[in-house]
């Protein structure tokens, strides 16, 4: 395995039976990576992060987790890896500090070191004034944080999170993403399982989409958007200057320029052309209010992949039912 | 295939825990008061009981346990049916709990094995039933004291306190039977009655039954039967079956630690009534070798118990 690979899954397949789960799904995840498992219910996502983590049986294929085998060395895994389950639970007679301090304890943190982990953690998401608080009066988003802050506690190297958002407001969704967002500061890699496409696809380095056990495609946003929906990048302007229009179409490989309102302009190029646009407003001594490259809709992606492929998209219709 | 690490590692955690929980849950409240004064009804029973006969008893603190007063059941009868409903009580819910919380994925994430949870909550809940039953036998011993006003002899507190460990173990074998249905049920309830329903139907219907499957297995003999006698094959039989429960064994083992006249548990041959004199008490060694077998069973059963839970939580997909 790659020194900047933390996960490593090859050919991984689970069967329930004569039911197949996941089929033969390889992908990697890099260090600091924040990777996006996503898709419909049902599709085997959470049955894949439990192979990855040992607590079900692998069928065929292989993975390794930062060098381990999970069901050989799953001690080994588990001391490494951060796991934040589907709807979270902890345990409601105790308080915030007490659920970690539990967990803590099971890892094996000395006390001293527990005490510094635990305050650091609460910190960190934002509970520190509900740290003595029982947890069973917590909202639904206030527990999500606290799982988050267990990874954070336990000072792992992969936060595995599996549907992270589900049921949480928009401002609470926010605040998550935002959390998950800090960890790669702190080098964490995240898997980040979901089938709400459009609510994580702002924070995935790389996605995988995922439909009936496989993955249909994987890489960047922007690039499923041109491999599924064909154009290029889309970058938005806000800025003065007289003649931009003219000056930036004739930055190699922009396409066309439009004008979308008082000095925004959208221009429609075949790479990512901000640099070089930043580059000309300066040059004109221009002021440069807005850059942006716009993010093609992962719902659109997945929308249109299917489309052009129904029988593929069969087994979309069946996950979804499964999981309804 | 080795597993790395030790099997063991966060056990202690788990334990203490459990412990606590169960310490401070209102459940356990709930049960010990219902155990006080239930103790505290047959010992009042058994005092009055003894103050009545005026027999000389040269064991007269051991019928402190086993004497009982219309209505009352004794008091080790109370403790065979409560013990078990103490220990299902700690026990049912003990891993399902886990999944209807959400918590167990969460927690087996982490670096210790299924083994340390399941041992933890299964020493967590003994330890619960043993501090309760511990404290229950001072409370007899203190007031066993008080009101006859004779102090026990250091055999008679030896031969309690054997059954004092013995209903630990007892209560362990319902323990390991409540908690192989937690694993067994995902719904705690379906658990509960499930387990309760086990309960009922070993300790009140299984000893019913066990004589009308005896005479199936084994016939009467219709010499025997001339004679008004009971067959021994099928009295042999109707044991065997009987002894499947763990309410028999403990009622056996009670016997003979309790009663020092009990010279031999089951069907008496002549053979080896030989030689002894009928009445005459047996020293506290040789109720231990009478009531042994018993014991081990019970042992037995608890381990078996155990594992066959083991094994299934082990297999277990952890989704939540
Ligand atoms: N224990 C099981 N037995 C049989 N099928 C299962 C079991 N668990 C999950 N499945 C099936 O596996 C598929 C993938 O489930 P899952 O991984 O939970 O999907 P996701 O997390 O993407 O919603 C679903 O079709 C589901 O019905
Ligand atoms: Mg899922």
């Amino acid at each position: 395995m790659n020194e900047d690979t933390v996960i490593e899954a090859k050919s991984l397949t689970k069967t329930y039976g004569s039911a197949v789960a996941v089929d033969e799904i390889s992908f990697n995840v890099g260090r600091g990576e924040i990777f996006g498992l996503l898709g419909p219910n049902g599709a085997g996502k959470t049955t894949t992060i439990l192979m990855l983590l040992g607590l079900t049986d692998i069928s065929a294929g292989e993975v390794n987790v930062l060098g381990f085998n999970p069901a050989r060395e799953p001690l080994s895994v588990k001391r490494r890896v951060g796991y934040m389950p589907d709807t979270v639970g902890f345990y409601d007679n105790l308080t915030a500090a007490d659920n970690l301090r539990y967990t803590a304890r099971l890892i094996g943190f000395k006390p001293m070191d527990r005490e510094k982990r635990i305050a650091g953690a609460l910190d960190r998401t934002g509970l520190v004034e509900f740290a003595d608080k029982r947890v069973g009066t917590f909202s639904r988003g206030m527990r999500q944080r606290l799982g988050l802050a267990e990874i954070v506690m336990k000072g792992a190297q992969i936060a595995i999170l599996d549907e992270p958002t589900s049921g949480l407001d928009p401002h609470a969704t926010a605040e998550l993403l935002a959390i998950i967002r800090g960890f790669k500061g702190d080098g964490i890699s995240v898997l980040l399982a979901s089938h709400l496409l459009e609510r994580v696809q702002s924070v995935c380095d790389r996605v995988a989409l995922f439909s009936g056990g496989r993955i249909a495609l994987m890489g960047t946003v922007a690039e499923l958007g041109r491999e599924v929906l064909g154009g290029g990048y889309v970058v938005d302007i806000e800025a003065d200057g007289a003649g931009l229009a003219e000056r930036l179409a004739l930055i190699p490989g922009v396409s066309g320029v439009e004008t979308i309102g008082i000095g925004k302009l959208r221009l429609h190029a075949d790479r990512d052309v901000r640099p070089e646009a930043a580059t000309e407003v300066v040059a004109m001594h221009g002021r440069l209010k807005y850059l942006g490259v716009q993010e093609p809709s992962l719902d659109a992606i997945y929308t249109r992949y299917f489309e052009a492929r129904p029988d593929e998209g069969m087994t979309i219709k069946e996950g979804a039912r499964h999981a309804a | 295939m080795r597993r790395e690490g030790s099997a063991f590692s966060g056990l202690g955690v788990v334990m203490l825990k459990e412990l606590s929980d169960h310490l401070t849950s209102v459940r356990m409240r709930v049960l010990e008061w219902l155990v006080v004064l239930v103790a505290l009804a047959a010992l009042y029973g058994a005092i009055q009981q003894i103050k009545d006969t005026t027999a000389e008893d040269p064991f007269l603190f051991l019928r402190l346990f086993t004497t009982s007063r219309e209505p009352l059941p004794s008091f080790v009868s109370f403790i065979s049916f409560l013990v078990p409903l103490m220990a299902i009580g700690l026990g049912f819910d003990a891993v399902n709990g886990e999944y209807s919380r959400r918590t167990l994925s969460r927690i087996l994430a982490q670096p210790i094995y299924r083994d340390a949870l399941l041992f933890g909550k299964f020493l967590a809940g003994l330890v619960t039933l043993a501090v309760s039953l511990i404290t229950l036998w001072l409370l007899v011993v203190g007031l066993g004291l008080l009101l006859i006003g004779i102090p026990p002899g250091a055999e008679e507190i030896g031969r309690s306190f054997l059954f004092l460990l013995v209903t630990i173990i007892y209560a362990g074998v319902w323990l390991a039977l409540a908690l192989l249905f937690s694993v067994l049920f995902r719904s705690a309830a379906t658990a509960a009655l499930v387990t309760l329903g086990l309960w009922l139907f070993i300790t009140f219907i299984w000893p019913v039954l066990a004589g009308a499957v005896a005479q199936v297995i084994a016939p009467p003999d219709p010499r025997y039967m001339a004679l008004g006698l009971q067959t021994p094959a099928t009295a042999e039989t109707e044991q065997i079956l009987a002894r499947l429960s763990p309410s028999t064994l403990f009622a056996e083992v009670v016997v003979a630690l309790l009663d020092p006249t009990t010279r031999s548990l089951g069907p008496i041959y002549l053979s080896q009534l030989q030689g002894a004199v009928l009445g005459a008490p047996l020293p506290i060694g040789e109720s231990m070798l009478i009531a042994w077998p018993q014991t081990v069973g019970m042992i037995a059963g608890a381990i078996l118990l155990f594992v066959i839970g083991y094994v299934i939580f082990q297999r277990q997909e952890v989704r939540a």
